[in-house]
C-alpha cells in the first residue's frame, strides 16, 4: 500500500502544469525524432541532455521519458507506412504493418500501433510500480547459458517467418548472419570481414541492414517495375478501427507487454528479440494464419504492445540496479548521474520524490502518447496520396538522412546503398527480407552468449546447460519442434484407429 | 541559479530543431578561440562524450569561450574520429576528447593514424578501476583471490566492461603479469559496458569483475558488493579497500581521459589551447563539475601530457603484444 501512496503522491508532482507541459513536449518531440530513420530515442536524449541541464532533475526525467516512449512508437510509424523502420524495435511491425498500409488500412495498423503502444506501456508501468524489486533481483541470476538457450529460442521461431520456399528462407538468413559477422571480434577483438576498413570495425548497424533492405531495395524495385505499372498512389481508406479489429487486436495488446517487460529488464534483453517472439507467437495463435505477410493487424498490435511493455522493464534495471540495459537507459543513467544521482539499490528511498514522480509520468506520457497520436494517424496516413515516384524519391531520401545521421560518415551511405542492392537482388530471386534483419539481429548476440558461457565453464559444454532457467527454455524448444511431429503420428494413429473399426 | 522552466522546455524545442546534425558554430570572443569544434570518438552518453560536454559547458560558464561545438564521430573504439584528427594537420580550431581507451584501440583495430601523430593539449581527469565481487563470493580479500587465480587461472573468469585493449581489459592483464601469470592464460570476458557487467558480478557469474568505479558506488554503499583492491596508486576516499600494491601486487594503473588536437599546429595555437585549458582547470564551474561526477583531477599539459601518453602506448603494446593483438 504504501507504494500505491506513493504512487499518488508521485501523480501530484507529475500532473503540475509545468511537468505535464514537458512530457508533452517530450512525448511530441520523441514522436518526431523516431519518425526519421536512424536517429533513434538514444540520439534524441542525449542530443537534448545539455539543454536539460537548466531544468530541475524531476522535470529533465519526465521530459526524457516522454522522449522514449514517443521515439518508441515513433519509430514504427515509418515503419508501417513507408516499410522503412525508425530503429530497430520497429522492424517487426513493418511485417504485417506495411502491407496492411498498402491495402489502404494504414490508420487501421497505426491505430492498432497506437493502442498497443498504450496498453504495453500502461501495463508495463504497472508491472514496473508492482515488481521493481522482484524482478530486478531475478535479472541479476540470468547469465549466458539462459541468454544463449533464448537465442535458440528465437532461431526456432525464425522458421514461422521464412516464406513460402524453406530454401530461400534459410539462405535469407544466412545472409544476415554474414552481415552480422562484419566487425571486430567482441571476444578477441580480433578482425572480421572489415577488409582493413576502420568504419566497419563496429560492425554494421541494424538500423543500416533494415532500412537497407526495406527500404532502399523496395524503392529501387519500384523503381524497375513503376514503368509497367500506372504509378497510382496508395489507396487511403477509412480511418477507424472496425469491430472486426477490434476482436482480433485485443489479445495480442494483452499478451504482448507479458513478452516484452520481462525482456526489457533483463540486462540483455532489449526489444528486438521480444517483438519477433510476439510476431511468432501471434502468428502461432491466430486465427487467420493466411492472412500473415498479408497484412494482420495481430501481427502490429502484439509486437507493438511488447515494445513499448519493454521500454517499460529498461527502467526497472535502470532504477533499482543503476542497471542501463539500453542505449536510451545507458544515456538516462549518465544524466542521472549529471544531477549528482547514483541510481541503485538504494534511489528509492533516497529519492523518492523523484522516482514516483518519473512513474507517474510515465502513466502520463502513454495517455499522451495515444491522446496525441490516435488523431494524428490519419494525417500520417496522407503521406501515401503522394505519387509513388514522390513518395519513393522521399524514401529514399529520408532513408539516406538517417543512415548519414548515424554518425555522419560517407561510408555508411556507401553501406546502405549497397546492402539496397543486397535487398534488390534479394526482391528479383524471392528471396524474403525479413529472415536476413533477423540473422543480423540474433547472430551477433547468440554467438556472443554462447562464447561467453563456453568461457565462463572454461569451455565445458555443460556451461551451456547448467542453469534451471536455460533447461526450462531448451525444453519448450524441444516441444515446439516436436509437436509437428507428435501430431502427425497422432493423427496416423488415429486414423488407423478409424480404418480399423 | 533557477532558470524558469517553461523557458527551458522553449529552449529545448528550439535546440532540437538545432541540434542534429548540422550544429552551427557560434562566433565571438577573443580571436584564435572562436569557432572551436570538439570532436568526439565515441556516440553521445559515452565517457568521452560527457567528458567534452561538461568540459565545454564548464568553459562556457566561465566565459573562456563561446559557441563551442560539440561533434560526435563515433566508431572503432574512437579510431574513426582518430583518423579525422590526423586528417585536420594545421587546424587550430579542432580539439579531440580521448582516453586511454582509444591507445588501445589503434592496436586491436590496426589503425594506420597513432596518438603519436596528435598534439598533446592536457590530461583533464582519472578514474581508478577496482577490483571487486559480490558480498557472497568466496573471496574476502585479494590475497584469497589471486591465491585461486594462480592456482586454475581458467576456472577463475574475470569480467570487464571494455572490449580488447580497453581499461577494463588492460587492468587485469597487467595484474596477470605482476602476479607471475601469462595473460594469454587469462579468461577475460569481456561485456558490453558496465550494465552488463554489473549483474554478472552481482549474480557471481564471473569469479571477479574489474571496472570504472561509476555506477558501482550505490551498489557498494549498500553491501551489495565487495571491493578487494583499487588498481591506483592512491586509496579513493570513500572505498574502504586497500591498492594493488598496498596488497602485493606492483601494478598502478588509472583510467584517464584529455584533450588532444592535430598535428601540425603553431606552437602560439598549441600555447593558447593549453591556456584554455588551464584556466577551465582553474574555474570554479569545473571544480563543481569534478565533484558532482566524481572524476579525480589529474591535470597535466603539454610536453608533459605528451611523455605521458608515450609511456602509456609503450605499456598498453607491451600486454597486447604478449596476447597477440599488436
Amino acid at each position: 500500500m504504501d507504494s500505491f501512496n506513493q504512487l499518488m503522491s508521485g501523480f501530484g508532482t507529475a500532473l503540475t502544469l509545468t511537468h505535464l507541459l514537458l512530457a508533452a513536449i517530450g512525448v511530441l518531440l520523441g514522436t518526431f525524432i523516431g519518425v526519421l530513420p536512424g536517429i533513434g530515442p538514444a540520439m534524441a536524449v542525449a542530443l537534448l541532455l545539455p539543454v536539460t541541464y537548466g531544468l530541475e532533475p524531476t522535470g529533465a526525467f519526465i521530459m526524457f521519458a516522454g522522449i522514449y516512449y514517443g521515439g518508441m512508437f515513433g519509430g514504427s510509424t515509418t515503419s508501417i507506412l513507408l516499410n522503412t523502420p525508425g530503429e530497430s524495435a520497429a522492424v517487426v511491425a513493418a511485417i504485417e504493418g506495411n502491407p496492411m498500409a498498402r491495402k489502404g488500412r494504414g490508420s487501421q495498423a497505426l491505430a492498432a500501433a497506437a493502442i498497443g503502444h498504450f496498453v504495453g506501456g500502461l501495463i508495463g508501468t504497472t508491472l514496473l510500480v508492482l515488481l521493481a524489486p522482484t524482478v530486478a533481483a531475478l535479472a541479476v541470476d540470468i547469465g549466458a547459458p539462459d541468454y544463449f538457450a533464448i537465442m535458440v529460442l528465437a532461431f526456432t521461431a525464425v522458421t514461422s517467418v521464412l516464406g513460402s520456399s524453406r530454401v530461400r528462407g534459410f539462405a535469407a538468413l544466412l545472409i544476415g548472419l554474414v552481415i552480422g559477422l562484419v566487425g571486430l571480434d567482441e571476444m578477441t577483438g580480433q578482425q572480421r570481414l572489415t577488409f582493413g576498413s576502420l568504419q566497419l570495425a563496429d560492425g554494421i548497424d541494424v538500423v543500416i541492414v533494415a532500412v537497407g533492405l526495406f527500404a532502399v531495395g523496395e524503392s529501387l524495385w519500384v523503381a524497375l517495375h513503376l514503368r509497367r505499372r500506372p504509378a497510382q498512389p496508395i489507396p487511403v481508406g477509412r480511418a477507424w478501427l472496425g469491430r472486426d479489429d477490434l476482436r482480433r487486436a485485443w489479445k495480442p495488446w494483452l499478451r504482448g507487454p507479458l513478452i516484452g517487460f520481462p525482456f526489457g529488464a533483463l540486462p540483455a534483453g532489449g526489444a528486438e528479440i521480444p517483438t519477433f517472439l510476439s510476431y511468432a507467437v501471434e502468428k502461432r495463435l491466430s486465427r487467420n494464419k493466411a492472412e500473415f505477410g498479408h497484412g494482420a493487424i495481430e501481427g502490429v498490435a502484439g509486437p507493438e504492445a511488447t515494445a513499448s511493455a519493454s521500454a517499460a522493464g529498461t527502467l526497472v534495471s535502470m532504477l533499482t540496479l543503476g542497471l542501463p540495459t539500453t542505449a536510451v537507459a545507458a544515456v538516462m543513467l549518465a544524466a542521472f548521474q549529471q544531477y549528482g544521482i547514483q541510481p541503485g539499490p538504494l534511489l528509492f528511498q533516497r529519492e523518492p520524490t523523484l522516482v514516483w514522480g518519473l512513474i507517474a509520468s510515465l502513466f502520463v506520457g502513454t495517455v499522451l502518447l495515444l491522446v496525441l497520436n490516435l488523431p494524428l494517424a490519419p494525417v500520417w496516413v496522407k503521406l501515401l496520396k503522394i505519387p509513388r515516384p514522390y513518395l519513393y524519391a522521399g524514401i529514399l531520401f529520408f532513408a539516406a538522412v538517417g543512415a548519414y545521421a548515424v554518425s555522419g560518415q560517407v561510408a555508411d551511405l556507401l553501406v546502405l546503398f549497397v546492402i539496397g542492392l543486397i535487398g534488390l537482388a534479394m526482391r528479383r530471386y524471392g528471396l524474403p527480407v525479413l529472415p536476413a534483419v533477423l540473422g543480423v539481429i540474433l547472430g551477433p548476440a547468440a554467438e556472443q552468449q554462447m562464447r561467453r558461457a563456453l568461457q565462463l565453464s572454461d569451455g565445458s559444454l555443460i556451461g551451456l546447460v547448467n542453469t534451471p532457467f536455460s533447461i526450462v527454455v531448451y525444453a519448450i524448444v524441444a516441444a515446439v519442434l516436436l509437436w509437428p511431429v507428435v501430431a502427425a503420428v497422432r493423427k496416423r494413429g488415429a486414423e488407423r484407429a478409424v480404418t480399423k473399426v | 541559479m533557477r532558470v524558469s522552466p517553461l523557458l527551458a522546455a522553449l529552449a529545448a524545442l528550439a535546440a532540437v530543431l538545432l541540434v542534429p546534425p548540422l550544429l552551427s558554430s557560434g562566433d565571438s570572443d577573443s580571436a584564435g578561440l572562436r569557432g572551436l569544434r570538439v570532436l568526439v570518438p565515441n556516440s553521445p552518453g559515452g565517457g568521452y562524450d560527457i567528458t567534452a560536454r561538461t568540459a565545454v559547458k564548464a568553459i562556457e560558464d566561465s566565459g573562456l569561450s563561446s559557441g563551442v561545438e560539440v561533434f560526435n564521430l563515433p566508431g572503432a573504439g574512437g579510431t574513426v574520429g582518430l583518423g579525422r584528427l590526423v586528417n585536420e594537420r594545421g587546424n587550430d580550431k579542432l580539439l579531440m576528447s580521448m582516453g586511454l581507451g582509444v591507445v588501445g584501440s589503434v592496436y586491436t583495430n590496426k589503425s594506420p593514424s597513432s596518438l603519436a601523430n596528435t598534439t598533446p593539449i592536457a590530461k583533464l581527469i582519472e578514474e581508478p578501476d577496482i577490483v571487486v565481487v559480490s558480498k557472497d563470493s568466496p573471496y574476502t580479500d585479494l590475497a584469497g583471490l589471486i591465491a585461486a587465480w594462480k592456482a586454475n587461472p581458467g576456472a577463475v573468469p574475470v569480467g570487464g566492461g571494455s572490449s580488447p585493449g580497453g581499461p577494463d581489459h588492460l587492468a587485469p592483464m597487467l595484474m596477470a603479469k605482476a602476479v607471475g601469470l601469462a595473460p594469454k592464460d587469462v579468461n577475460y570476458v569481456p561485456f558490453d559496458g558496465g550494465g552488463e557487467l554489473l549483474a554478472s558480478v552481482l549474480g557471481g557469474k564471473v569469479a571477479f569483475g574489474v571496472s570504472g568505479i561509476g555506477e558501482y558506488r550505490d551498489q557498494i554503499q549498500a553491501g551489495e558488493l565487495r571491493v578487494l583492491a583499487v588498481t591506483s596508486g592512491k586509496r579513493i576516499p570513500g572505498v574502504d579497500a586497500p591498492t594493488l600494491q598496498e596488497s602485493g601486487v606492483d601494478v598502478d594503473f588509472t583510467n584517464w581521459r584529455g584533450i588532444v588536437a592535430p598535428p601540425g599546429i603553431t606552437d602560439t595555437a598549441r600555447d593558447r589551447l593549453v591556456k584554455l585549458l588551464s584556466d577551465l582547470h582553474a574555474s570554479g564551474a569545473w571544480r563543481g563539475a569534478l565533484e558532482r561526477n566524481g572524476w579525480t583531477d589529474a591535470f597535466q599539459t603539454g610536453p608533459e601530457f605528451g611523455r605521458f601518453l608515450a609511456a602509456e602506448n609503450a605499456r598498453v603494446a607491451d600486454v597486447l603484444r604478449e596476447l597477440g593483438l599488436a
